[in-house]
């Protein structure tokens, strides 16, 4: 499997600090080789609390490596923007998806996942399995 | 016939209200919501009046869709792929020409408020922004000015109804006696659609 062709995962918070705290946590958890591409958009352009369309695209090109770009959102507009942006020509990479997953236990299941050279749809599932981890 | 130049006037109008009622509209979301949907509806209209010049885009349809971009875009809130979607929708089912009439514009629009129903998940009485444009977008076959009625009326029925859907729904019980501030934007949406037309008259809600 070449990095060349690992899925790439964009973190969408309400929060700056949220998305990148997340992403650097699946990055630790993931560790043990070459993690898969792995980017934060949170919070407005402005680094207040919301959601920018701009920093979405920009963190799916950074991670885009061909194999398609898992998105990951926490709240309703990260949610809301995500799908139109997915609604919208352009908007995002080709082979981006919505992963609806939880956000912080998705995020780890999806960056391992990638990293061990899963395609989109195995990805995907990893994380939207991650609903299923109950704790009590 | 609605011209471009109609359209461009709504979307000016738009402006102008929202800034207008910036205020009113977080005060209404500070009660139920995250108090920013007036900042948040006057930072989106405003680069919206901006691009609208900077572009100049040629058809009714052009200039919705552009607008509605700029909205997804720049709004920060869930209120910006809402009403982008509204009105991105809206101006695809306008499609290239030149003009409109007013019944393709009703047919249109009905597209666009179908798509935000489809994204958002609500329906009817979730106390949202669809309270007021699933009315007006009915009204609007008859007219602009019936539409904007049909709108206020919406978003002054919020008032008694319990959110089921957005941050709103968190409140449970504690969200109803209070207007959506997402149907008072559309009533001010629907309020420039008049003002566009020349329909004026009533007063503000």
């Amino acid at each position: 499997m070449s990095e060349e062709r690992q899925v790439g995962i964009v973190l969408v918070s309400h929060s700056g600090p949220v998305a990148l705290a997340v992403a650097e946590l699946a990055r630790g958890l993931a560790a043990g080789g070459v993690t898969a591409p792995v980017a934060a958009a949170g919070g407005t352009s402005a680094g207040g609390l919301g959601t920018s369309a701009e920093l979405i695209a920009e963190a799916a090109r950074e991670v885009d490596r061909g194999a398609g770009v898992a998105l990951l959102a926490d709240l309703g507009s990260a949610v809301l923007t995500v799908k139109s942006m997915l609604a919208e020509e352009g908007g995002l990479p080709e082979g981006a998806m919505l992963v609806d997953a939880p956000f912080v236990e998705g995020a780890v299941a999806a960056l391992v996942t990638a990293s061990m050279g899963g395609d989109l749809a195995t990805v995907a599932a990893a994380a939207t399995d991650a609903y299923g981890y109950r704790k009590v | 016939m609605l011209d471009t130049d109609f359209f461009r006037r709504w979307m000016a109008a738009t402006a102008a209200a929202v800034e207008r009622e910036a205020e009113r509209l977080t005060g209404l979301d500070s009660a139920i919501g995250d108090a920013d949907h007036g900042s948040n509806m006057r930072r989106g209209f405003g680069t919206v009046t901006a691009v609208l010049e900077s572009e100049s885009p040629a058809t009714p349809g052009a200039v919705l869709v552009l607008a509605g971009r700029q909205l997804i875009s720049t709004v920060g809130g869930a209120s910006g792929p809402l009403y982008g979607t509204l009105l991105r929708r809206t101006g695809k089912a306008l499609g290239e020409s030149g003009e409109v009439s007013q019944g393709q514009l009703a047919e249109a629009f009905g597209a666009g408020v179908a798509a935000v129903a489809r994204l958002g998940g609500a329906k009817a009485g979730d106390k949202t922004m669809l309270d007021a444009l699933l009315p007006a977008s009915r009204a609007l076959a008859d007219s602009a000015g019936a539409a904007r009625d049909a709108a206020r009326a919406g978003a002054l029925g919020t008032v008694p109804l319990r959110a089921r859907k957005g941050r709103a729904s968190c409140l449970g019980e504690g969200s109803v006696g209070h207007q959506d501030p997402g149907a008072a934007s559309a009533a001010l949406l629907m309020e420039a659609l008049a003002e566009a037309a020349g329909e004026n008259g009533g007063d503000r809600a």
